[in-house]
This record gives C-alpha cells, structure tokens and sequence, in this order.
C-alpha cells in the first residue's frame, strides 16, 4: 500500500517536472515574442500623462492573468522554506504572471489604437485555489490608462 | 449593448486629472463590488492543472467577469447621481474563502466641463 502512495508521488512529482518545466519554457518563448511585439506600446508607472498639445483620449486597460505552480516547484519550495532563502522556483512563477499581464494589458490599449499608457499599477492577489487547500494559485492584474490623440478639432473661428 | 452605451457617455479612468478637460463638479467616491465564486466542476479542473502548473484559465475568465462587473456596477452608481466620469479608478480583489473573491472598484465621481 505505501509503495503505491509512494508512487504516486513520484509519478506527479516527475509529470509536474518534466511537463511544468516544458509549459513554462513554452511559456517564456510566448513572452519573449509578444513583448517585441508590443514594444511600440509604452507603458509608465507616472501619475500624469506628458504635457501633450494635443487633446487626448483615455481608456482605462487592463490586463490580468491566474497562475498556479506544478507539483515539483511546490515540492521544492516546500523543502527551501525549511532553510529559507530565495525560492527561484516561485519568482520566476511571479515573473511569467506579472509580464503576461502587462502583455495583456498592452494588447488591449493597441486594439484601442494607443501607444502609450500611464498610471500603470500591478496588483497581486492570492486566489485559494482548487478543491485542495494551500495551492499557490497567484493573480496578477496590470491596469493604466491608455492614452490616444482626439480627432483634430476644427480650427477656431 | 446597454453596457456599451454606458461605456460611451461615461468616461473612466486611473488617471487623476483629465488631459485637456477640466473638472467642474467633484461628486464624491463611487464604488462597486461583487463576491464570485467557481462552480464544483472548474475547481476540480483547476486541482489537476495544479500539477502541471500554468495559467488556469477559468479563474483567470472569472477575475475578469467579477471585475467588469464591479465597473459596471460603479459606473451605475455614477451615473445615477449624473456624473460623466469617474477619476482615478482603482481596484482591489480580496479572497474570502475558498474558491470565492470578492472584487471591489472605486473611485471619484466627477462632472467634466
């Protein structure tokens, strides 16, 4: 009987490795491409926009994204926290949520038509997640104002 | 499509001051929130992409869901007390429970010349 619980253990901790590991790299690849992509979108944590002559359009955009860890990365992170230290296993979870929102949140200010968003805020919240309890499930929520010239207004008389 | 039109005539924004308009009414803080949980089925989907790890994409459609919604309801509550837009718009999201969030926008209730 403890063998076959053993086993089981092996098994999700080395379909947690080998899968997690494959997800996360594909991952980052989908990252890396978006963000050259989107580069044309700036974003800026600033609280005012640029003093800009022209008058502007504004879109609040937002973008957000749930993550949750693989069974090996929890594992790990279990054993670090035994001796404490960096847990890299979960920034670099934190890492992919926080530029997947971002990406997100550029998308959507591109299909707006703008190029530049300011009063960029990125929220961190932890969604209980699952029918078991403690899984670190993560949601990262990047929002800002997107800004775009009006249409040029008819000269004044 | 009502929220469309709701979304038209009211502007919202994070920013504090609009470029090129002027505030001429500050109308006080609005807010909205709304608790959402998941159903059985997708919690059970989520507990074995656990093991893989990744984005779960249904908690992700949630979030979203339950924060349009607290806009929305914000954007309500604007418009009833005849404000045209709502400055510096922030949001909070808090889990309550197991499997339900409760996400909560706010922000101040303006008439714009």
């Amino acid at each position: 009987m403890e063998s076959i619980q053993w086993l089981i253990f092996l098994a999700l901790l080395a379909l947690g490795y080998f899968v997690g590991r494959w997800n996360e790299r594909a991952h980052f690849k989908s990252i890396r491409e978006r963000e050259a992509k989107y580069a044309k979108v700036l974003a800026f944590a600033v609280r005012y926009p640029p003093d800009v002559v022209t008058p502007q359009e504004c879109r609040l955009v937002s973008g957000s994204v749930v993550i949750s860890s693989d069974y090996f990365k929890q594992c790990v992170a279990g054993l670090r926290t035994l001796g404490g230290g960096r847990l890299s296993s979960y920034e670099s979870l934190l890492d992919r949520a926080r530029r997947e929102a971002t990406l997100r949140m550029k998308e959507q200010a591109q299909r707006f038509g703008s190029t530049l968003i300011v009063n960029v805020k990125v929220e961190t919240t932890t969604v209980s997640g699952g029918a078991r309890k403690g899984l670190p499930a993560m949601e990262v929520m990047a929002y800002g104002t997107a800004l775009k010239s009006a249409a040029p207004r008819a000269p004044a008389p | 499509m009502a929220n469309a039109l709701l979304r038209d005539s009211l502007l919202v924004s994070n920013l504090e001051i609009v470029p090129g308009r002027r505030v001429r009414t500050h109308l006080g803080l609005v807010q909205g929130s709304t608790v959402r949980s998941k159903h059985v089925g997708r919690d059970l989907l989520a507990g074995l992409k656990n093991i893989v790890g990744g984005e779960l994409k249904g908690y992700t459609e949630l979030m979203q869901e339950a924060r349009e919604e607290a806009t929305q309801r914000m954007m309500a509550q604007a418009t009833s007390i005849g404000a045209n837009a709502v400055l510096n718009v922030r949001y909070q999201a808090t889990s309550i429970t197991m499997g339900a969030a409760e996400i909560l926008a706010y922000g101040t209730a303006v008439v714009l010349e």
